[in-house]
């Protein structure tokens, strides 16, 4: 049965366009995966495109033609297939896009040591901020599933992300410029570990000065339907009433609003309340609450009498 | 003795010097350190002025540019950007 996700994790997954599940995947599972795709010691493999080939000509991932539905997209019992299946993984799919989603595309993202930078005489250089596929101004969203079979120290440069992103629109590379964002987070994790990110979270893969091989799969899903109230199928979230605003009771416990309107450490002081507006848009969506506000954003400049 | 361009840029919270620094990126044309995205969480100064009273020349500032009637609310790129230059001189 898949485990839907909680409003709270639905609420910080709108407000930082990421979720985390740590060491989700067994260890047996992680084993079959690095079996499948021909993990080996870092001296036994030669240069990055032999790698790359074996594991394309070994390993049981597919090519998996762009909107092929999920549920036909792994072989059966195959590692990816197991992983897919997990309740955990298969709730938040289903929370994110619908139980009915749709591949768009998967890879298997490898940052090497700095052995092969060496080896091939070239600089060794992280990857720069971007994000994915190109302008997107859709309000349906797509999300991008990430595994990361091994463990990942903070010296093998794991995936950077920037969390509160995902709703700024740019177009791909164009923020390449930005070689540091203040509150920018690596992942380090224990092997298993799982992350979903919103389509349009800023990110790039950091670089490895480890002795070893670093993976990540990824796989990009589309929804087929409507994403409002994915989890919550009987529909028993209801928005909160206003509450004060600046003149504060802080006596009031942390709510879902709270969440929402978390602030992060690079939004601009006059940008931010365009964040702000655009995360309650983004729940007004979600929820299918088209009046619901937070702390009055949309409310006050929505009063337009003329 | 040649002469070699080290470039700053910083991304400030608000369209003003004395603004806090929330991005940054540093081009060392001296080729002495190699610099690269995510190489460092900690903004090399706390506001734009902090770089100026530690000598860096600014060169260019972004306008302020009205939203698009209609887009008011779109976000997208980091807006109060400067750049700033320091010329070192030496054997390259």
């Amino acid at each position: 049965m898949p485990k839907l996700l909680t409003t709270e994790q639905m609420a910080e997954f709108a407000s930082s366009g990421c979720l985390f599940f740590d060491e989700l995947i067994d260890e047996q599972t992680n084993k079959e995966f690095l079996d499948d795709i021909g993990h080996t010691d870092i001296d036994k493999a030669d240069s990055v495109n032999d790698f790359y080939k074996n594991i394309k000509a070994t390993s049981s991932i597919p090519r998996i033609p762009a909107g092929t539905p999920l549920k036909e997209a792994f072989p059966k019992n195959s590692p990816l297939d197991k992983i897919f299946k997990n309740e955990v993984v298969e709730g938040a799919i289903t929370s994110l896009v619908g139980s009915n989603t749709i591949v768009d595309h998967q890879f298997l993202h490898i940052t090497f040591p700095t052995k092969y930078f060496n080896q091939a005489n070239q600089r060794q250089m992280s990857q720069a901020n971007h994000q994915d596929s190109t302008i997107d101004p859709r309000s349906t969203f797509d999300v991008q599933l990430f595994y990361f079979p091994t463990e990942v120290t903070k010296e093998m440069g794991g995936t950077r992300y920037h969390p509160g992103t995902h709703l700024r629109i740019v177009n791909e590379m164009a923020i390449a410029k930005y070689q540091n964002i203040l509150g920018q987070k690596s992942i380090v994790c224990k092997p298993g570990t799982i992350g979903i990110f919103h389509s349009g979270l800023w990110h790039g893969a950091g670089v490895n000065f480890s002795e070893n091989i670093r993976y990540m799969f990824k796989v990009r899903l589309q929804p087929t339907e409507k994403q409002e109230l994915l989890w919550d199928p009987e529909k028993k979230y209801q928005p909160l009433p206003n509450r004060a605003l600046y003149w504060t009771d802080e006596s009031k416990d942390q709510t879902i609003n709270d969440i929402l309107m978390k602030p992060y450490p690079w939004q601009e002081a006059d940008t931010n309340r365009l964040d702000k507006i655009n995360v309650v848009k983004f729940w007004r969506l979600l929820t299918g609450h088209k009046k619901m506000d937070v702390d009055y954003w949309l409310t006050r400049i929505e009063n337009e009498l003329y | 003795m040649a002469k070699r361009q080290k470039v700053l840029v910083l991304y400030l919270k608000f369209p003003s010097l004395e603004a806090e620094v929330i991005s940054w990126a540093t081009f060392d044309g001296t080729g002495k350190k190699l610099h690269m995205t995510g190489d460092s969480d900690t903004p090399p100064y706390p506001t734009g002025l902090d770089a100026l009273l530690d000598g860096w020349r600014l060169f260019q500032a972004s306008q302020a540019i009205p939203e698009q009637p209609g887009e008011e609310h779109r976000t997208s790129y980091l807006k109060h950007e400067f750049f700033f230059e320091k010329l070192e001189e030496g054997d390259f």
